[in-house]
């Protein structure tokens, strides 16, 4: 492998769940964009486990804006540095599915069509983990999460998970892609790429949960390939709208394979929720047929 | 000239390094002359058109962290929008300007001014002046940079102006030179800011060992701004040549029997009102509250001792626990002798409060003090009982 | 310590909080099967894996003993050994 400086800008000591794709996820994200930052971050695990009161773990300037408002406070840095003339410290936002989905949505809307030269990177774990493991917009069909518990009248999440690329996808910005921590030269490639836009940017990064996906702490890695080569997370990349990358899978995993490993999922094995796996099963050939993700 | 686009012209002179917009009338007057100022080249401005005031607020914090000094404003339902920002910036001491153009709070809908909507966010720590005329907006304007942004204080910090009596209104009104307004407000120069050669981080998780005393830090800091709103209108007047008071006005109180406290532009018409009853004879003052947020409890409290009838006017109330200016006034008072305390709720929703409105409402106090039967609690002036 | 206003605190200070005393079980790296090509260092959520000398070397100031170095390692360098008494 070829020589890479190891910096790290997430110190360790900080409070992440042993295991925690989140804090991989960043510290990758930071290795890739270097010091000359300034980050935002919304409510939620990584602000959480990142800054207890004088035990930061940012080796960056950082700013915990509120719960929905992220994109509108890296918005009003990105434009301070404007008028002060500084074009080179970048502004970057590292936020959960929760603020991004949700109750940040406006929020992020608003800073991609204004364009702002600001690069939006959304950490998912699929949850309002940091709360407790509350169902999100993010939370995949038959997920059971504390709020859309499996019972009798319910196999866990009855919804579809919302596409962000899509919605990212309607504003025009020039660049828009999903990463995983399993690969994780393509997901600081990725990084790059999106810090060279002059305009606003989008990037999606799928960061498995030990405690809320119910799994061992040391298969996060293991798990985020799975996900990845299951189809059920495909890596793509969009240039001014149009699909330029993606990485093909040489040979599709089962859903089943992926499922099982996960104990949010462990009562779909039951015959009953047959119905659900075939409906998990589509949206994989639909993300096959769409990204073309097997190899020719 | 109209009231907003005199209070924009002054902004536009303080060039403020990032301009937040969400419109919501009656403010957007304002804004939409800065858009004017920023689209001619006129200042240099960011100027950002937010999609909610909640982004709109949050650019301002965003910019004051960064250093540079940042302007918004609104107005009724957007204020209580900008409320968890608000806030944040205060106990993050960041300062940063609103103008808040009083308009009356839904539902149902209504346009007009009243002061509901400051008034909802008079706990979050941070600044509030309320003026009386467009000369004051303008006056006011100039000097609250200054304030919110001394090293002392660092709070974000409101200009509160009613909606339409001033923003809309046409009066004469004297504008500042530009260079003259720069000196007066001084250069933001926090310090912290978020920067990557001294990286720092905002926003921390704290336990109960020392929140309270973070809290109690934006407290003081809010204290110690009533100096500092004093010194800035001696100064101003000193270089300006107008003064309207610091954290109140008073008029014609030293020997006045009973006083009328007010804030807003209300004011004016009071003005008047008194007028009239001191050529009457009658020993009529008025208190007018400049600074309502830090709350000015020794001026307040000096300035009352020697009535016999206090008579607050409030233009907001707080449901079940009476108008909420009077509710101030009378808990500061509680450990004074006198003055006997009359509290009306007059003037919501832009329903017009005249001179003999005034006059009236002075003889109905005056007649129930003299039968002592001075009402406990608020009275909601001229309620139209056929609607009830 | 006095309190910083609005709660601003210095950069990287989250080291003074030492996570090794979470885990139960610590990696060991096999000096003669470990190569330094460094893919645990990339994937270790805590930054306490290091390559020094070609070798990697685990910080057990902070290691949390989640074990994904052991898993994600392809020549099997690293091994989870039970820590003393906890």
């Amino acid at each position: 492998m070829k020589e890479l400086a190891r910096e790290n800008y997430l110190a360790p000591g900080h409070n992440a769940c042993p295991g925690c794709g989140v804090s991989i996820a960043v510290r990758l994200i930071l290795r890739a964009i270097g010091n000359n930052v300034i980050v935002v971050s919304p409510t939620g695990c990584l602000e959480t486990f990142t800054s207890p009161y004088g035990m930061s773990a940012w080796e960056v300037p950082w700013v915990h804006s509120l719960f929905e408002n992220a994109p509108a406070v890296a918005s009003g840095i990105e434009a301070a540095l404007q008028y002060k003339g500084n074009p080179d410290t970048q502004v970057v936002v590292i936020g959960g599915d929760g603020a991004t989905f949700d109750i940040g949505l406006g929020s992020l809307s608003g800073m991609l069509e204004r364009n702002h030269n600001i690069l939006y990177i959304c950490y998912d774990n699929e949850a309002y983990m940091n709360t407790g493991i509350q169902r999100s917009s993010a939370t995949p069909l038959g997920a059971s999460t504390a709020t859309t518990p499996v019972g009798s009248k319910s196999y866990g999440e009855a919804l579809p998970k919302k596409n962000m690329l899509t919605f990212a996808l309607a504003h025009n910005i020039e660049y828009v892609a999903s990463a995983a921590i399993a690969y994780p030269r393509d997901l600081m490639n990725k990084v790059k790429r999106g810090l060279d836009v002059k305009g606003a940017a989008y990037l999606h990064v799928i960061t498995p949960c030990t405690l809320g996906w119910g799994f061992e702490p040391d298969e996060t890695i293991e798990l985020s390939r799975l996900g990845v080569q299951a189809g059920i997370f495909p890596l793509v990349e969009y240039e001014n709208g149009e699909l330029t990358g993606v990485r093909k899978i040489k040979e599709l995993k089962p859903v089943k394979e992926y499922l099982s490993s996960q104990k949010r999922f462990s009562h779909l094995e039951e015959a009953e929720y047959e119905k659900v796996k075939e409906s998990i099963k589509e949206m994989v050939r639909q993300n096959v047929k769409k990204y073309g993700l097997l190899e020719q | 000239m109209q009231g907003s686009i005199a209070v924009a012209e002054t902004i536009g002179a303080l060039e403020p390094g990032v301009i937040g917009v969400y419109p919501i009338t009656p403010q957007t007057h304002i804004v939409e002359h800065l858009a004017r100022l920023v689209a001619n080249g006129a200042i240099n401005s960011r100027y950002i058109n937010a999609d909610s005031e909640f982004s709109a607020a949050s650019i301002l914090y965003g910019a004051a962290s960064a250093g540079v000094r940042s302007y918004s404003a609104s107005s009724s339902q957007g204020l209580l929008l900008m409320t968890e920002v608000i806030f944040n910036m205060a106990g993050t001491r960041l300062p940063g300007v609103f103008s808040a153009v009083n308009r009356s709070l839904s539902p149902p809908i209504n346009i007009q001014v009243d002061h509901q909507d400051t008034m909802t966010l008079r706990d979050s720590g941070l600044i509030q002046i309320y003026v009386e005329n467009i000369q004051e907006a303008v006056d006011t304007h100039v000097q609250i940079y200054r304030i919110a942004e001394d090293r002392e204080v660092l709070l974000p910090a409101m200009v509160c102006m009613d909606g339409w009596i001033i923003s809309h209104a046409y009066e004469p009104v004297t504008l500042w030179r530009e260079d003259a307004i720069k000196e007066f407000a001084g250069s933001y120069d926090p310090p912290f800011k978020v920067d990557p050669r001294k990286p720092l981080t905002y926003g921390a998780l704290t336990d109960d060992d020392r929140i309270t005393e973070f809290k109690y830090m934006v407290d003081s800091a809010l204290c110690r701004a009533e100096d500092k709103i004093v010194q800035a209108a001696e100064l101003f007047r000193e270089e300006f040549g107008n003064f309207h008071g610091d954290v109140v006005e008073k008029y014609y109180t030293e020997d006045a029997r009973i006083i009328i406290v007010a804030m807003g532009s209300v004011v004016g018409t009071i003005k008047e009102a008194v007028d009239r009853l001191r050529a009457g004879g009658k020993k009529v003052g008025l208190l007018k509250i400049r600074s309502f947020r830090p709350f000015p409890a020794a001026a307040v409290k000096e300035l009352l001792r020697g009535a016999e009838m206090a008579i607050v006017i409030d233009r907001s109330f707080s449901a079940s626990a009476g108008g909420i200016l009077g509710s101030e006034i009378k808990a500061n008072l509680y450990h004074q002798n006198g003055p006997v305390l009359f509290n009306y709720i007059a003037g919501i929703g832009g329903r017009e409060l005249y001179p003999h409105s005034i006059m009236e409402i002075v003889q109905e106090s005056e007649t129930a003090f003299t039968k002592d039967c001075v009402p406990d609690g608020a009275v909601f002036y001229n309620l139209n009982e056929e609607l009830l | 310590m006095k309190l910083n206003i609005g709660g601003i605190t210095e950069a990287g200070q989250s080291k003074k909080n030492l996570t090794g005393s979470w885990r139960y079980q610590i990696p060991v790296i096999d000096q003669d099967k470990c190569n330094g090509c460094g893919i645990c260092e990339l994937f270790c959520p805590d930054s306490c894996i290091d390559i020094n000398n070609g070798r990697a070397v685990i910080d057990d100031a902070y290691c949390k003993g989640c074990g994904i170095c052991v898993k994600e390692c392809s020549r099997d360098a690293v091994v989870m050994q039970p820590e003393g008494d906890g």
